[in-house]
């Protein structure tokens, strides 16, 4: 790591970036109903104020020596000799975050004004929205394990609040709560790694951390990468802990765009990225972390294949793109810059293609289901054509930003050499196919072919606070790939951080051939796909008799089968069990035992309560002299 | 100033208060809440005061009272506090006027009055100062048995159906405590008469005795037992879901809040210095006795659906983590454990607070009785999720700073205990969130339906946006429940405020307290100064 030299300038106000949107929530949820009718404003306001701040605190970074300063705030916790200080590192990893948070956000804000336009509680969505943004920006801005934490957690308090917000639909509810309680599984590997932080090095800094990471031992350094990996997986729905993930979707569509598809989520991928030091000491946590990604991106891939909700096919892919993600930054040094390119560009196309979902269900009614869809290209054209060129990015069409970012991705997993690199590569290679096909098959189901609307509705393009954040999140679709990589290079920025890109070594396999193998593939995914829906009709009800492929994939693998039967049941019978042994037994015993002493319990019940009221007054009146003794002795 | 006896005028203003209060003539129930409140306030006042005139650098026990009282053997009436017993008259004096304005519409059982309630809760505020300030081993004895009348009485006259059921259980567990521990004084005061040629109770002097570690064990264990009984720890627990149940809601937020922290305060004050070598022996087993009830109190209290008991098994599983805190033998986890009793009353009465308003408008303890009041009571559901989110040690709250302070602190000396702790903030998750998605989310439900309105309109938040997929219930029927009076809200802003303060900015509090942690760790024959990191030298810029 360089040297980290304290803020000034504008850097040493960067602290306002949290306070801001904070502020903005804090207003909106004790202003009440006077804040009804501006209080959208507020909050996009504050977001955006808190965008442009960014900007330039990003400008002035570029021309700090060493590009990483310190913003000291105050003291946290100092007790002993743990000493946890309130304070931010702005730096280029953080920068990177800071604008795609603020960015992205004000963008989604915008957007929901229009969304949520007709909502009574359109206040309380902006205040979570605004209250979402300040955690995450904590959360990549603070400068130790435990300022992480504290946004860690309060994301996951705001993804709570939102995947909660129609909260009298009991499935929102529910998921809300199945979220909250799977993101805690993995916070109890990210506080236990802070606790091994602070035993082993007394500090829980990044600083001190991560530039002391040779003095641990080998086991200790893997320990710690597998403790913060579970963390991971938990925020970012990385297997095993990916099932809450799908059932976030039933928030508001603009929270599945901001949280669950472009920031919140990838927070594992950025929690990985800055304790690189620690990834690189120590290969078996590496590999771990590459097996998750492998596993997650083809489950992810496979379950998006056969869901008929159109935000439950994003989810998975958002779940399948972020296996990629973690595949490359457990590639280790060649891969912390492809694994954060492709983050970047994905939350461009994946908001977009979000913000294109929810424009469709609001002019559908809000149907999800896309065997209900087709023919909208022509119904709302903004809509289908920022949503085609977010498909096409994703899928990886060439010069589009997935072509970019994802063929990085595929390339550096080749280039990892060996069975494994084979490996790897062949799984992402299927799973760039698998995006193809699921990709397609929603274009298709929903744009293309004979209506099959409910009665009753009528298609009609979203008003423009709506269609022009899909604008520029497709522009973004489309350029940023080629502008990361080409113009203004991701490496060069990061290298402060990840050290200067390497130059090109040998590659396994020449990168024009994986380019070329690639696409071959995503158009074999896409013209199965047309093979499938395009061609025929489809069924206005999802056909019930499907091979038990088909049914796995439905069913996300039975992930939440699994889930139910290993872990809900049995804890909800030991529970039980544990209620009846402490009524009958623990408490039994004592009961039973004063029976044995005086009768039978119920008769102890009736009888002996005079007898213990007339103790207490008999204690009363006793404290009472003693205490008329004492004013004696003390006057006397 | 520093001359004035505070801690004196403590425990003198409301026991006065509590005569006067009772002294009232029948039916003046209105001038009976006002003269209590306004001595409770004052109490609050001087605890504020007496917080001022503290100096965090001076000596250990500060704004002493002495007088001699039975001289031939050795008793005075010695009064003072350390910043460990400060903050729990901060928490006393903050915590009554609180659960005074919350009582103040409160319905109280045929025969018994407000005026009398009053006056128990007063003279429990007195007695619970008494237990906390007191330096002299048999004064604090005295106040540790005499504040059971006034709590049994809160418990037996004025709380629910099984009042005198859980009262007498209360009364008898605590009874069986103070006497055990009544052996552990006698022996101490022998020990001193042999060591030091007399007699004497007073705390400082008995520290200074070398006890054989076999004695010490005796009398360790003496204490011991009266202090796992009154901060539960498994399996002296069981009296406390009843009397939580039981207790009228002001009754159980000054129990749970301040009473059980008695135990806790024990074992700090008393255990660990008088008898460090026995404290050092059994703290394995202690420790076994915590995370037991971390993990199990947290599993019961998931399967309760009672409210009340509900919170009560979450408090004997946040006991838990206080004594994991203590019995690490460290300065960061000690004052986590301390940080931890105060953030607890805070956190836990407000949600013995909230519950209480929700029953008051329902009229049932149980958790199946309720459902979707945050449809129309939203002020209520949010600080029923903020008190929620505090219990299950959200970062932001002051239950976080606490919580975290403990695990960090302990993992070093104790790892296996805290890795099966800390996998109860799961369990904590699960607790809290079933019971909020239960009684406040989804479609109306319950006791507070409104029977008599069969077309009323959709609950508020169900229309437009998005949102006209959502399912109507059944029968569109609306909640009757109103939101947080203003009397309601004047109740919780305080505490709120607080859970966010201490959660954002805990550093006075933890300088406040951090001498007296450190001297405590130092009798126990620990580096007052902290853990020693593995690889030391390598401190980061922060």
């Amino acid at each position: 790591m360089s040297e980290t030299l304290p803020a000034t300038g504008l850097l040493a106000a960067s602290w306002l970036l949290i306070a801001l949107p904070l502020a903005g929530a804090a207003v909106l949820l004790l202003g009440g109903r006077r804040t009804d009718r501006w209080g959208h404003l507020l909050g996009t306001g504050t977001v955006v104020a808190a965008f442009v701040l960014g900007l330039a605190c990003t400008v002035q970074l570029a021309g700090v020596d060493g590009r990483s300063v310190d913003v000291d705030l105050f003291t946290f916790i100092q007790t002993g000799s743990l000493d946890v200080g309130a304070g931010l590192l702005f730096d280029p990893l953080s920068a990177v975050f800071v604008l795609l948070i603020t960015g992205v956000g004000a963008l989604i804000h915008v957007y929901s004004i229009g969304y949520m336009a007709h909502d009574p509680a359109r206040r309380r969505f902006f205040a979570y929205l605004d209250l979402f943004v300040a955690a995450m920006l904590l959360l990549v801005l603070g400068n130790s394990y435990v300022a992480l934490y504290v946004g860690w957690e309060g994301v996951g308090l705001a993804s709570y609040l939102l995947i909660a917000f129609w909260y009298t639909r009991p499935a929102a509810a529910t998921a809300a709560k199945k979220a909250f309680v799977m993101n805690r599984v993995g916070d109890v590997g990210l506080a236990l790694a802070v606790f091994v932080m602070f035993a082993q090095l007394g500090t829980t800094s990044y600083a001190g951390v991560l530039g002391n990471v040779g003095l641990l031992a080998g086991g200790t350094v893997t320990a710690l990468g597998l403790l913060l990996l579970l963390g991971a997986c938990g925020k970012s729905g990385q297997f095993p802990l990916q099932a809450w993930l799908p059932d976030a979707m039933e928030g508001p569509t603009p929270v599945s765009a901001l949280i669950h598809a472009a920031t919140m989520v990838t927070a594992g991928v950025y929690l990985i990225a800055r304790s690189a030091p620690i990834f690189d000491a120590s290969p078996s946590a590496r590999t771990v972390v590459l097996v998750v990604g492998a596993i997650t991106l083809m489950i992810g891939a496979i379950a998006g294949c056969a869901q008929d909700d159109i935000k439950k096919v994003l989810a998975y892919s958002t779940v399948s793109q972020i296996g990629y993600m973690f595949l490359a930054v457990g590639l280790g040094p060649v891969g912390y810059v492809a694994g954060l390119a492709h983050l970047l560009t994905h939350g461009f196309f994946k908001a977009g293609l979000f913000l294109g979902a929810g424009s469709v269900m609001h002019g559908m009614g809000d149907q999800t289901d896309m065997r209900r869809y087709g023919g909208l290209a022509g119904k709302m054209k903004t809509t289908f054509v920022t949503f085609g060129l977010g498909y096409l990015a994703l899928i990886g069409f060439p010069l589009l930003s997935g072509y970019w970012t994802k063929d990085a991705i595929i390339e550096a997993a080749f280039d990892r050499g060996g069975v494994s690199g084979w490996l790897l590569g062949g799984v992402a290679v299927l799973g760039a196919g698998l995006t193809a096909f699921y990709m397609t098959r929603l274009m298709l189901l929903t744009f293309f072919g004979r209506p099959r609307w409910d009665d009753g509705v009528h298609p009609h393009e979203s008003p423009g606070v709506m269609t022009v954040p899909m604008v520029v999140l497709a522009v973004g679709s489309v350029a940023a790939g080629f502008l990361l990589v080409e113009v203004f290079p991701l490496a060069d920025w990061l290298a402060p951080v990840f050290g200067e890109p390497a130059e090109a070594a040998a590659h396994a396999i020449p990168p024009l051939l994986v380019s070329v193998l690639v696409s071959l593939v995503v158009l074999l995914g896409a013209v199965v796909a047309w093979l499938f829906v395009g061609r025929r009709e489809v069924p206005v009800t999802a056909p019930a008799r499907v091979s038990p492929v088909v049914r796995a994939a439905r069913h996300a693998i039975y992930a939440d089968a699994v889930n139910e039967s290993l872990l809900m049941r049995p804890g909800m019978w030991l529970t039980r069990a544990l209620v009846f042994v402490d009524n009958r037994g623990v408490d039994g015993v004592v009961n039973g035992t004063a029976a044995a002493l005086g009768g039978s319990s119920s008769r102890l019940g009736r009888a002996q309560t005079g007898f213990v009221r007339s103790y207490a007054l008999g204690m009363l009146g006793g404290a009472v002299l003693v205490a008329g003794a004492l004013v004696a002795v003390t006057a006397g | 100033m520093s001359d004035f006896p505070w801690l004196l005028a403590m425990i003198v203003v409301p026991a006065a208060g509590a005569a006067v209060v009772a002294a009232l003539p029948r039916g003046r129930d209105l001038l009976a809440k006002q003269v209590a409140l306004g001595v409770s306030l004052l109490v609050f006042l001087l605890a504020v005061l007496a917080t001022v005139a503290f100096d965090t650098g001076g000596p250990r026990f500060q704004l002493t009272t002495s007088v001699s009282w039975i001289a031939d053997f050795g008793v005075s009436f010695a009064l003072g506090v350390d910043g460990i017993a400060l903050v729990m008259l901060l928490l006393i004096g903050l915590l009554v006027p609180v659960v005074l304005v919350a009582s103040w519409a409160d319905t109280m059982p045929a025969h018994r009055s407000m005026r009398s309630y009053v006056a128990w809760l007063l003279l429990l505020e007195a007695m619970m100062v008494g237990v906390f300030a007191a330096t002299d081993v048999f004064l604090f004895y005295v106040f540790f048995e005499a504040m059971l009348v006034p709590m049994y009485f809160l418990i037996g006259s004025y709380g629910g159906p099984r009042r005198q059921y859980a009262a007498m259980k209360f009364f008898l567990y605590s009874l069986v405590g103070g006497l055990v521990m009544l052996a552990s004084v006698i022996g101490l005061y022998v020990v001193s008469n042999s060591q030091l040629g007399q007699g004497t109770f007073a705390f400082d002097a008995l520290r200074q005795l070398d006890i054989d570690p076999g004695v010490q064990k005796l009398l360790f264990i003496g204490f011991f037992v009266a202090f796992a009984i009154k901060a539960p720890l498994v399996p002296f627990h069981t009296w406390l879901p009843d009397s939580g149940a039981e207790a009228p809601i002001g009754g159980a937020v000054l129990l749970v809040g301040v009473l059980d922290k008695v135990g806790t305060f024990g074992f700090l004050r008393y255990c660990l210095p008088l008898f460090p070598d026995a404290s050092r022996d059994l703290a394995p087993w202690i420790l076994v006795l915590a995370v037991i009830g971390v993990l199990y109190a947290a599993l019961l209290a998931m399967g309760q659906s009672d409210m009340k008991r509900l919170v009560s098994y979450t408090s004997i599983a946040h006991f838990g983590f206080i004594a994991l805190g203590i019995f690490a033998f460290t300065t960061e986890a000690a004052t986590g454990a301390v940080l931890y009793m105060v953030s607890h009353g805070i956190a836990t009465g407000l949600l013995f607070l909230v519950i209480g308003m929700l029953i008051a408008r329902g009229g049932s303890r149980h958790i199946r009785d309720y459902g979707g009041v945050a449809a129309k009571a939203p002020l209520l559901a949010g600080v029923f999720l903020i008190a929620g989110l505090a219990s299950l040690s959200l970062p932001g709250t002051s239950s976080f700073v606490s919580e975290l302070l403990v695990l960090i602190g302990a993992f070093p000396t104790r790892p296996v205990f805290t890795i099966l702790a800390t996998t109860g903030i799961i369990l904590a998750a699960l607790y809290i969130l079933i019971m909020y998605q239960r009684t406040m989310h989804g479609p109306p439900r319950g006791v507070l339906l409104a029977d008599d309105e069969p077309a009323a309109a959709v609950p508020a938040g169900t229309s437009g946006g998005a949102t006209a997929v959502m399912d109507a219930p059944a029968r569109t029927r609306s909640l009757r429940v109103q939101d947080l009076s203003r009397r309601e809200l004047a109740v919780v802003a305080p505490l709120v405020a607080l859970i966010v303060a201490l959660g954002v900015y805990p550093q006075p509090l933890i300088d406040l307290v951090r001498p007296a942690v450190a001297a405590t760790m130092d009798d126990v024959g620990s580096d007052p100064g902290g853990i020693t990191p593995t690889h030391p030298g390598s401190e980061g810029t922060n």
